[in-house]
């Protein structure tokens, strides 16, 4: 019986000294108007697996063997799950993988019939994260998903019955959305542990940013903010933990992979675009799929470009990813500097933010934002 | 010493476009004064605000030797430059009355625009001789048989004795220098020899000090003079007498009818008035040259540095633009919402905007302008009259007896087919009609009595808008006139703010409180709070929105993939947070300031 509330304090603090790979697979069938991650229609899948266990192989393991692995994308399941389960297991053979450890990867529903999911359970995954984005006909045309309704509860149950851990992922304020309430209850009523619900978020240059500006409805931040709260209360109902911004567990089914993120820990990461944070440096992939390909066969390394993050910069970044759970973060030196400013005490006044002797934490997570740009705007105190 | 029948006194006059820079350009080449290769980088000036703007700002006389073919006489000839825009109607007169003739330069496409109009008139008030000279009649769209009868409707005469050029071919040039010396009068005999010297333009030089432009009208100036300057009452000494040949030559002396330049060493040039009349201490003259007007500012606002720590750099900027433009008016202001700035005086809005954009240009500062005022005059309950040039400085209801404001002459002139529509916006502007004029069939020109209040606030783009830009239009001071008007003030979240008062008509009060604050709202991004935008005038509150307090402003994603671009993302809207100003606990944005000035736009 898994019982680890995930906005405890205690419980999340622990991750920062985990380790993670993060695996990108960036094709995809269609592209959706709202993405815009390193993806692409179709592409040379052989040559670009051949190019990750290069990767993989040249790269050097932690001290410790991998807590998670998350496969995402684009779309995963692009790749047969026997493709999959190699790139797993060289993984595990590189790295080395705990016996506990949470193998994640990203699945869409008209993929997901019950013979793939159970490929790819034998392929090693134990956590299988499906892109429903909503249950209403209308909001998934307008999203340009490929499923219908009755897809994504189908595979919901596939999903369900071969995975030991499943997470939905839905897509709130869409203009016109009329159907959020049913979306969340129905995703959360097919026995699901883990949800992420995310804003509909305009990104520079995608289709839909492209839509808005020739006149499309924009998504409204009032619509956003209620059917935020909305899909808070009905999850907290079904006895799900809010544990970050956007993402809500039973106890015990939080996202390692995603933990160790936020708590600053450590990830290798594999694939055209991804990032990785390792011994201080954060560093990233060159972005295009042929020439990361193109790298790796001419035994170039695939990084394009790196970050050293050091002192107060640091010390500002541990804060930014740790205020985003709803445990909070232990106050250090950023978090005392705030709360010391005029800008904390405004936002403590206004019930933004919230602390107690040695953490901080933000209380009305739908103003996250307000709170991270007087984190970054403080000036570097003294070590 | 030079004849002075051969000499002749000319300035240009002309709309902005219609080619008085090419065409003196010209001028002096074919008179050798100067290479066409070394013309734009000596002749034209070097700002680049008013390359840009195609105005010039600073007066220059050229002295030119021609020779006529026709009687292998030679003469003398004085290209006097004159500013172009209305903003500097008066050093324009100035410039005009060290002439005898004026060529008038009309575009043979365009026809005449309101300030050719008005200066025109300036010049034939002034007895000037004009000569009517079209140009660009190259160009395929040039109607010189219409401009040339629209040019006689304006000046007289007959359309013979209307000049065709083209200042770019040089077609026509030869014809008009003719014209110059055979039909512009030399300079009157000078009276007893008692020196008086108009001094019709003065520029501050890094090395020279303040160069004075004169022109002599009785008796000589010599290097070494002891000088008298009569309207200030410096005695200075003529260090250097000079002619432009467009270069500064230095010359012994220069007699009655003469043109050049006088250096005294003065470094201020607030301490030489443009129009003051030089004469010698020793010996001077009785009377000064007419038309002496101290520089008066019109235009009233608020300067202040968007980042506190600014204004004693903003301070020094002032000083430095002021040794060059003896117009520009500044005195130390606070302002409760925006701190410490400076109220600037200044001509007109076009010299408002060049002061602004050199000083955040040149001097590389960021500022906040608040609304632009007139200077109004407020009879008090005892009787005497204060003049008010900032809205915070208004006397409260009971202690005043009434309000004077600024009035314009504006002189319009438009296509007849938007007689209506210009009316209906005078009308709009509180203007009355003192008269209408056509000038031909297909144009009208109006005169109105309109406050200056009324014109500062984006008047001149609704007539370029409202005639599709066909219209143009000059104005003149024309006194003072008792209004009925009142202070609306903004208050957000209950604090008024002192940038965002404004003098207004009591009629229009409404509409603008309403319109200000509906911009307001649109402005100022939601914040924690709601944000109540109220207008008021005094305790009555005329108009109010609320800023709705914002509900969500969190990334939906946040994962290991983009850590660093969602905080480089983060940094971006921080940085954009850091160019709002902070009113009480409500941060406001720049554009906050800008929509001050906007509001009469729909």
């Amino acid at each position: 019986m898994r019982t680890e509330r995930p906005d405890a304090p205690a419980v999340v603090d622990a991750y920062a000294d985990r380790v993670a790979a993060y695996v990108h697979i960036p094709f995809c069938r269609r592209l959706c108007p709202y993405c815009d991650f390193a993806v692409q229609v179709g592409g040379d899948l052989d040559g670009y697996v051949g190019a990750l266990l290069v990767e993989i192989a040249a790269d050097d393991p932690f001290a410790r063997p991998l807590d998670a692995i998350y496969v995402g994308g684009g779309t995963p399941t692009s790749l047969a799950a026997v493709r999959l389960g190699e790139i797993v297991a060289a993984l595990a053979e590189r790295f080395g993988l705990a016996p506990d450890a949470e193998v994640s990867i990203e699945a869409n529903p008209e993929d997901l019939d019950p013979g793939t999911a159970g490929d790819l359970r034998e392929a090693g995954f134990n956590r299988i994260s499906l892109g429903v984005q909503s249950l209403d006909p209308a909001v998934l045309r307008a999203l340009g998903r490929a499923h219908d309704p009755d897809q994504a509860v189908a595979a919901l149950a596939a999903c369900r019955q071969a995975f030991p851990t499943v997470n939905a992922d839905l897509i709130f304020g869409t203009p016109g959305d009329a159907g959020w309430e049913s979306s969340v209850r129905g995703v959360l009523d097919s026995g699901i542990d883990h949800l992420s619900v995310y804003a509909l978020t305009v990104e520079r240059g995608t289709a839909l940013s492209r839509a808005v500006a020739s006149g499309a409805p924009a998504p409204d931040p009032d619509d956003q903010a209620d059917a935020y709260l909305l899909a808070q209360s009905v999850a907290e109902a079904a006895g799900l933990v809010r544990y970050e911004t956007s993402n809500y567990a039973l106890p015990g089914y939080a996202c390692a992979y995603n933990l160790i993120t936020w708590a600053q820990g450590e990830y290798a990461a594999f694939g055209n675009g991804a990032h990785r944070h390792r011994g201080g440096v954060r560093s990233w992939n060159i972005r295009r799929v042929d020439r990361y390909v193109e790298r790796l066969q001419t035994g170039a390394s695939a990084v394009s470009n790196q970050e050293h993050l050091v002192g107060w910069d640091r010390e500002v970044e541990r804060v930014l990813l740790g205020l985003r759970r709803a445990a909070g973060v232990a106050t250090g030196r950023a978090g005392a500097a705030l709360l010391a400013s005029p800008a904390g005490e405004r936002l403590l006044a206004a019930g933004v933010i919230a602390a107690d002797d040695h953490r901080l934490w933000v209380a009305q997570p739908l103003l996250g934002d307000e709170v991270a740009r007087e984190v970054l705007a403080l000036a570097p105190s003294e070590c | 010493m030079t004849d002075t029948s051969r000499i002749r006194n000319f300035s240009i006059i002309a709309h902005i476009d219609h080619g008085k820079s090419t065409l003196a350009d010209r001028l002096l080449e074919r008179t050798g004064a100067i290479a066409a290769r070394d013309m734009r980088e000596q002749v034209l000036d070097s700002m680049d605000l008013e390359r840009e703007r195609g105005i010039t700002i600073k007066a220059q006389a050229v002295r030119l030797h021609y020779t006529s073919p026709a009687s292998g006489q030679e003469y003398l000839l004085n290209l006097i430059d004159t500013p172009g825009h209305v903003d500097f109607s008066y050093e324009v007169s100035r410039s005009l009355a060290a002439c005898e003739g004026a060529i008038l330069l009309v575009d043979a496409a365009q026809g005449v625009e309101a300030q050719t109009l008005a200066n025109a008139y300036l010049a034939i008030e002034g007895g000037l001789e004009v000569i009517p000279v079209l140009n660009k009649v190259d160009l395929p769209a040039a109607d010189p048989d219409r401009v040339a009868l629209e040019v006689v409707g304006v000046i007289g005469g007959t359309p013979d004795e209307v000049l065709r050029v083209s200042a770019k071919t040089g077609e026509g040039i030869d014809e008009l220098l003719e014209a110059i010396v055979h039909r512009l009068p030399p300079p009157a005999p000078a009276g007893d020899g008692t020196l008086r010297a108009l001094v019709f333009d003065s520029h501050y030089d890094v090395y020279r000090g303040v160069v004075c432009y004169i022109r002599v009208t009785d008796g000589r100036v010599s290097t070494g003079d002891p000088l008298r300057f009569m309207a200030t009452g410096e005695d200075l000494p003529a260090d250097e007498v000079g002619v432009l040949t467009p270069k500064a030559v230095p010359v012994a002396s220069l007699g009655a009818g003469e043109v050049g330049y006088l250096i005294t060493g003065v470094k201020e040039v607030e301490r030489i008035k443009v129009g003051d009349t030089v004469t010698r201490r020793d010996r001077p003259a009785k009377e000064m040259l007419p038309g002496y007007r101290e520089p008066k500012p019109m235009v009233f606002s608020g300067l202040f540095p968007t980042d506190g720590d600014e204004f004693e750099r903003l301070r020094e900027a002032l000083e430095r633009l002021r040794l060059n433009d003896a117009a520009l008016t500044y005195q130390a202001e606070t302002s409760r919402a925006l701190g410490f700035g400076f109220r600037c005086g200044f001509l007109g809005l076009l010299h408002m905007e060049i002061v602004r954009e050199r000083l955040e240009r040149e001097y590389d500062l960021e500022l906040v302008t608040t609304a632009p005022s007139v200077a109004f005059r407020v009879k008090l309950a005892g009787g005497s009259v204060r003049e008010v040039r900032s809205p915070q400085d208004l006397p409260e209801q009971i202690d005043r007896i009434e309000i004077s404001e600024p009035m314009m002459r504006v002189m319009i002139l438009t296509p007849t087919e938007y007689t209506g529509t210009v009316m209906e916006l005078l009308q709009e502007h509180r203007g009355v009609m003192s008269s209408m004029n056509y000038l031909s069939k297909e144009r009208i020109e109006l005169v109105y009595r309109v406050p200056l209040a009324e014109i500062v606030f984006g008047f001149f783009d609704q007539l370029k808008s409202r005639t599709r830009g066909y219209a143009s239009l000059d104005y003149e001071v024309d006194g003072y006139a008792v209004a009925d008007l009142v202070r609306v003030d903004i208050l957000l979240n209950g604090l008024p703010v002192d940038a965002f008062s404004a003098i207004v008509h009591k009629e229009k009060a409404e509409v603008y409180g309403r319109r200000l604050v509906d911009r307001l709202r649109a402005l100022i991004p939601r914040q924690l709070f709601d944000i109540p935008i109220q207008a008021a005038i005094g305790s009555r509150i005329i108009a109010r929105e609320t800023v709705k307090a914002k509900r969500k402003d969190v990334l939906a994603k946040c994962y290991g993939g983009d850590v660093t671009r969602k905080r480089k993302l983060l940094e971006k809207q921080k940085e954009g947070k850091k160019r709002m100003k902070m009113l009480g606990s409500v941060e406001v944005p720049q554009e906050a300031f800008i929509a001050v000035l906007r509001v009469d736009e729909d």
